[in-house]
């Protein structure tokens, strides 16, 4: 597979994901020539776009129109989106999708053969793609599989990323783990791609997968590139409460209840509407995301919710749709309870309560998919273009990681092509870079891996979580600086070369620092409430100071230092978003 | 009252200390809600730091998970510890893989199998992305739908009889994603992939006892690909004596 000898790459990719993945067949497409590979911590193909379920968004019907998906995604993303950044990203979107479809997608049909398009939360006309209800799975493995015909794209499958490597201004390439052997190796490159996902898994309940810690972010960060909009973090108000497992939208679009301890359906009570028998669009059980996750907070504050070994939730009641339908339109959501919380939606309610799911915040890119650091490239889950501002729209991030990976590709292939051999100082990086990790490995810490974790997710959840104060937040800031100031004392209990997870997991431990300091920060500092960032103590908008992105610095000490960057307006002043009437 | 526990017996193998593997106990909390997975996680969390073993999205969708559970290959994701109780339960390694450490087994040729059976469109002319999609209607996709559904969980290898004695064999989930593709009707490349498959011994040995299906939590039904394979293979014989169709 990967060569002895460091080798040099013209273009190097972190994450093999759908971003990472797109973002290789088009650099290979930029030009043939170029020397490409792709670098995972696990195989293409388990990467968490793999669990993505509902579909992907893009103008292809004639009762749509282009300007129609911008506004969803501007209004959705209560105007903290770059609007020319977003006319890019849905100009681009039909394409990418169709040559997916070319690719061989199985997206799903129309009688007549055309692809299918569905209704999507905050989506005013159809415009999702979908490949049943395993969207991202099929998205994925027809890339990995298109991929393969690729002879020029080499893999290093299980390797794992610990360190950009920064020379003369510009990033060289990366230092990275074999799992399999444990060699620790440097793998130069003249432009590197960051497409390394989310980091859901800084928080307790979530619906990512163990893989999402945010790495690429934190090691963006530590070499100087900002992180954008990191207080901006989506909750999905239907998780299962052990596992965190999605309960799609859709459950609640078949006329699916959530009901409080007394079996009465609470979201009547917090401005969204009357309940009705059958499911009415932006009402109830349909509002948008962000809503229904503050009102179950509220709700719970009010001692409707119920406490269950894993904190509060409260019912999503389906069983009056009767088993015929569950079977015929929700297969997915039996199978999924039954398989792997034991519980039967046809006999049975379902626990649910609102999971951490999908990060609008991430490196800071350009339009051009280019970060402040010459050399290094971002798409995906890790970036922060921004298309997704303070709440990102369903169904728009899987299109996004194929426009913006597309971006990456072709932009990182063409300054390749422009630079020079690499310079002479990175062997002196890499051997303290080995050093770094060997005494990580010797096992002289004493603060446990699993404990620390711990101690970081319960405070995020506490203070970080749905709804913010600034008191929360510094009490919470404090509690992160003092777990990286522990963490430096972690204990590797083991000692192997081989397929060494431990080592892993405290690295990717320290990953998860970086990004829980960065959200803390950049919450904290803005006082306004905006999308999925609510202040309880400021709870209106404010366009006059915070019509800005936030823009999380890491100061030598390792401490945030946060700057404001403007947001980009074109075409779509700011307004109110509406999704009925409006009040926490 | 003390907690109800069950017993993990779990292989252990690191190939650095030149041991023979060895099946190693933990006693883990008898939970109704844990699957296997979660037992390992919990060894490895507050046990044994040391145990290695692949995972990810914990709901049997990324193919990382999947293991031998008293001897029968499963995704440990979607396998409740109350099925297997009062324990113990053995846990190893995927059967017919090499072993890399613990329950992390080798798959490098799996994956070099998949790429193999080139599974892609094949095309002798590309279509021009302006002329929108191909029209493909829900019949046409619902004849290959079921072996896109593959996981890439390797299960149905570690059942397979065939692919325990041939390792040369291209096997269950690699035949099924060649007719994935074979079946497509955007795609060409049915010569190219019988051309690459027409030596595999592996195939005529397939005695199409369906361990593969049996033991695949997909239902892709590897074993429905691998007959419609040898039908085609056979109708491909007759055909080679009338005319050949040029490249
Ligand atoms: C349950 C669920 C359902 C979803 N449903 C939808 C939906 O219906 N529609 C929609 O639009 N979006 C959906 N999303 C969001 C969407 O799936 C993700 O945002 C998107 O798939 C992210 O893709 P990615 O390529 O950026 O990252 P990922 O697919 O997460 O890939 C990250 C890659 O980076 C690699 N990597 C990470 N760290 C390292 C390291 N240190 N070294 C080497 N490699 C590394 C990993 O191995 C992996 O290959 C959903 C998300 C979840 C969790
Ligand atoms: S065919 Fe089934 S058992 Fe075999 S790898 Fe695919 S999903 Fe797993
Ligand atoms: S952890 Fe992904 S299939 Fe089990």
């Amino acid at each position: 597979m990967a060569q002895e000898e460091s080798p040099e790459y013209d273009v190097l990719i972190v994450g093999g994901g759908g971003a990472g993945l797109r973002a290789a067949i088009a650099a290979y497409e930029t030009n043939p020539n170029l020397k490409i590979a792709v670098i995972s911590k696990v195989y293409p193909m388990r990467s968490h776009t793999v669990s993505a379920e509902g579909g992907a968004a893009a103008v292809i019907k004639p009762d749509d129109s282009l300007d129609d998906h911008c506004y969803d995604t501007i209004s959705g993303a209560d105007w903290m989106c770059d609007q020319d950044a977003v006319e890019s990203f849905v100009n681009e979107a039909p394409n990418e999708l169709l040559q997916l479809e070319h690719w061989g997608c199985p997206w799903s049909r129309e009688a007549d053969g055309s692809v299918a398009v569905r209704p999507f939360g905050g989506m005013k006309i159809k415009r999702t793609w979908y490949a049943s209800d395993k969207t991202g799975f099929h998205m994925l493995h027809t890339l990995f599989q298109t991929s393969l015909k690729y002879d020029p794209i080499q893999r290093y499958d299980e390797w794992f990323v610990t360190k950009l490597l920064v020379e003369d201004g510009r990033c060289q390439g990366v230092v990275a783990i074999e799992l399999a052997t444990g060699r620790i190796e440097p793998i130069l490159a003249k432009s590197v791609i960051l497409s390394t996902g989310g980091c859901g898994k800084i928080f307790p309940f979530t619906t990512n997968a163990n893989i999402k810690n945010g790495d690429g972010m934190s090691l963006a960060y530590r070499a100087g590139i900002p992180l954008k909009d990191m207080e901006f973090i989506q909750y999905h108000p239907t998780g299962l409460p052990f596992t965190g497992i999605l309960i799609t939208e859709a459950s609640r679009a078949e006329g699916g209840h959530l009901l409080n301890k007394d079996g009465y359906r609470y979201l009547q009570d917090y401005d969204l509407g009357k309940p009705e028998p059958k499911p009415v669009l932006r009402s109830m059980e349909l509002g948008p995301r962000d809503r229904l996750s503050q009102a179950f907070v509220k709700e719970q504050e009010r001692g409707g919710t119920m406490a269950g070994e894993y904190g509060h939730y409260v019912h999503l009641d389906l069983r009056h749709l009767g088993e015929k339908i569950i079977d015929s339109r929700l297969p997915f959501v039996r199978e999924l309870c039954a398989k792997y919380e034991n519980i039967d939606p046809v006999t049975d309610l379902i626990p649910v309560r609102p999971v951490v799911h999908y990060m609008m915040g991430g490196i800071s890119t350009d339009i051009d998919a280019a970060t402040v650091l010459p050399g290094v490239y971002s798409a995906g889950e890790a970036a922060c273009v921004s298309i997704n501002g303070a709440n990102r729209l369903g169904s728009n991030s899987l299109t996004e990681i194929l426009v913006f990976g597309a971006r990456a590709g072709k932009n990182a292939a063409a300054f390749a092509l422009e630079q020079k051999e690499a310079s002479s100082g990175l062997q002196a990086q890499v051997e303290d870079e080995r050093n770094r990790l060997a005494k990580l490995m010797l096992g002289e810490g004493t603060e446990s891996i699993a404990g620390l974790r711990k101690e970081m997710h319960d405070t995020m959840e506490e203070g970080a979580g749905i709804y913010r104060t600034r008191d929360s937040l510094a009490a919470s800031g404090q509690k992160v600086r003092e777990l990286q100031e522990r963490v430096v004392n972690v204990k590797v209990s083991d000692a192997s070369h081989t397929f060494n997870t431990d080592l892993t997991a405290a690295i990717e431990l320290t990953y998860m620092l970086d990004g829980a300091e960065a959200i803390i920060a950049s919450a904290l500092l803005r006082d306004e409430s905006r999308g999925s960032h609510q202040r309880s103590d400021f709870p209106e908008r404010d366009d006059d100071k915070f019509l800005q992105h936030s823009l999380a610095y890491r100061e030598p000490g390792g401490s945030p230092r946060i700057e404001y960057q403007p947001v980009s307006i074109t075409r779509w002043p700011p307004a109110k978003r509406e999704y009925g009437q409006q009040k926490g | 009252m003390a907690e109800e526990t069950i017993t993990i017996e779990v292989l252990r193998y690191l190939p650095e200390n030149g041991a023979e593997p060895e099946f190693q106990s933990y006693d883990v909390p008898l939970r109704s809600d844990w699957v296997v997975l979660d037992a390992l996680n919990h060894i490895k969390d507050h046990i044994d730091g040391t145990l290695s073993y692949r995972w990810s999205c914990r709901m049997g969708v990324c193919g990382s998970c999947g293991m031998m559970i008293n001897g029968e290959p499963v995704l440990t994701c979607a396998a409740f510890l109350t099925k297997y109780a009062p324990g113990p339960i053995r846990v190893e390694p995927l059967a017919h893989f090499p072993v890399v450490r613990d329950l992390v087994t080798e798959v490098t040729d799996f994956v070099d199998k998949l790429k193999h059976v080139k599974p892609w469109v094949v095309r002798e002319e590309d279509k021009p992305l302006e002329e929108g999609e191909f029209k493909q209607t829900p019949a046409e996709l619902s004849d290959f739908k079921s072996y896109t559904m593959c996981i890439n969980c390797m299960l149905c290898y570690s059942a397979c009889p065939v692919y325990g004695l041939e390792p040369g064999f291209a096997g269950p989930a690699a035949l099924a994603l060649a007719q994935r593709y074979n079946l497509d009707n955007r795609d060409e490349g049915n010569d190219e992939r019988m051309a690459r498959l027409s030596n595999d011994e592996g195939i005529w040995s397939c005695t199409m006892v369906g361990e593969c299906s049996e033991a695949c939590p997909k239902d892709v039904d590897p074993a429905g690909a691998i007959q419609r394979y040898k039908l085609a293979g056979a109708a491909e014989w007759w055909k080679s004596f009338i005319t050949r169709k040029g490249k």
